[in-house]
This record gives structure tokens, C-alpha cells and sequence, in this order.
């Protein structure tokens, strides 16, 4: 197992939490996103995850390294699911360790902003009357659109 | 030659996961032109293109065995 990784099986938090303790954390943040049923009123049956896995875990690792920079002496491991996930399933997980707690909350809420900003992970919603790839969830920062 | 991937939406925009072009020597904006030639619609589905799993400037130049992709605004989590 890797500390940035896609994978396409169901993800254990615990292995992540464990991947970034040691001796001179005094705090683990550990965030999973699930999938959720209703959206703006709408209800997902089921949802479809697709990556470009070799830049995703490259991107990944740049969110982890940003963060080193940011908040020294924080360590994070991040996976993401992609196939098929159904409702409640844990989609994304984050784990982050810090001497102490303040960097490790801000660090990780940090590391969820930038996945949905640069890594390549799509998400299709599946409905009951139809399907839709998912994008634009939030503005990119600079001028790098086409 | 060099290889071109499309991601989710935009696999449906091409009907393919990838393929090979000459369009060594030419920059990435000029890639955008020539896909955007050949599959109407594409650059509206597409946010970037990374070269090499990086996200490239129009006036990269691209190199002969380059691997291009197509990134459309990505929305995982």
C-alpha cells in the first residue's frame, strides 16, 4: 500500500491513519468522503469514479509535499476510490499527523480543497432516469483553461 | 508520434480512450486545434491538457513519444 494511491477496492481508513503515526504526532485528523443519496434534490442510485491513475497519484503526492511545506512536521497519506461506488461508500480518505492538532484539521481540509482542484478523478452520477460526468464542482485557480 | 488520452466525458465526445498522432515538434495549443478539428466540441469539454501527467502551457512544444491528455474539470472527492 501506498501513502497516494487510486485504488478499486473498498478503502480501510485504519490503514492510513496507522501509515502516518509516529512518535512525535500528538494528533491524527482522518477524513472520509462518502458517496451521498440526494444531491440538490436529486437522488444518486450509484456512482462511477474514473482516474488518469499515474498523474492522479503524482498529484496526490504534490498535495502531501504542499502540505510538508505549509505546516512542517505534517505527514499525509490520501487514497482514492474509482469503479463503482454505492451509497455510503467511503470515496476518498485523508489522514494527517502533526506534533499538534491545529495543523492537522487545517491540513487536512487543505488537502480535500486541492484534490478537487488539480487531481484528474471524475465522478458520474448515476440517477434513476439518467447519468451524468460531474465537473466544474468549483472554480480553478490562475489562467491555465484552454 | 505522440499519444493522446480522453478522460469520462470526453471519451464520449471521441468514442475512443486514446490514439496516436504526428504532431511531434507542434505545441499543445496546436494540439487543441487539431482535436478540436477532428471532434467538434471537444475543447469544451476539456479544462486542460497535461503532457507527461503534468498540466501543460499552450506553447509547450510536444516531443516525439509525449503523452498527451485531455482533462476535463476534474471532480473528485
Amino acid at each position: 500500500m501506498k501513502a497516494f494511491e487510486i485504488v478499486s477496492q473498498a478503502i480501510d481508513p485504519q490503514h492510513y491513519a496507522d501509515m502516518v503515526l509516529r512518535p512525535e504526532a500528538g494528533a491524527v485528523t482522518l477524513f472520509t468522503g462518502h458517496v451521498r443519496e440526494w444531491t440538490k434534490g436529486v437522488r444518486t442510485l450509484y456512482l462511477s469514479y474514473e482516474a488518469y491513475i499515474p498523474m492522479a497519484e503524482k498529484k496526490l503526492a504534490q498535495i502531501g509535499a504542499e502540505i510538508e511545506e505549509r505546516w512542517p512536521g505534517a505527514k499525509t497519506a490520501i487514497a482514492h476510490r474509482i469503479g463503482e461506488l454505492a451509497i455510503s461508500d467511503i470515496a476518498v480518505v485523508i489522514a494527517v499527523s502533526s506534533p499538534r492538532r491545529k495543523a492537522a484539521y487545517e491540513a487536512n481540509e487543505y488537502a480535500i480543497e486541492r484534490i478537487k482542484e488539480i487531481v484528474p478523478i471524475w465522478k458520474k452520477e448515476i440517477w434513476e432516469d439518467g447519468e451524468e460526468w460531474i465537473g466544474d464542482q468549483k472554480k480553478k485557480p490562475g489562467g491555465e483553461g484552454l | 508520434m505522440i499519444t493522446i488520452h480522453y478522460f469520462a466525458g470526453l471519451k464520449e465526445v471521441t468514442g475512443i480512450a486514446q490514439e496516436q498522432a504526428d504532431l511531434s515538434g507542434r505545441t499543445v495549443e496546436e494540439l487543441g486545434q487539431w482535436a478540436a478539428e477532428k471532434y467538434p466540441g471537444i475543447l469544451a469539454g476539456a479544462s486542460r491538457i497535461a503532457v507527461n501527467e503534468e498540466y501543460a502551457l499552450p506553447e509547450d512544444l510536444l516531443e516525439n513519444g509525449d503523452i498527451a491528455a485531455f482533462i476535463p474539470p476534474v471532480s473528485g472527492g
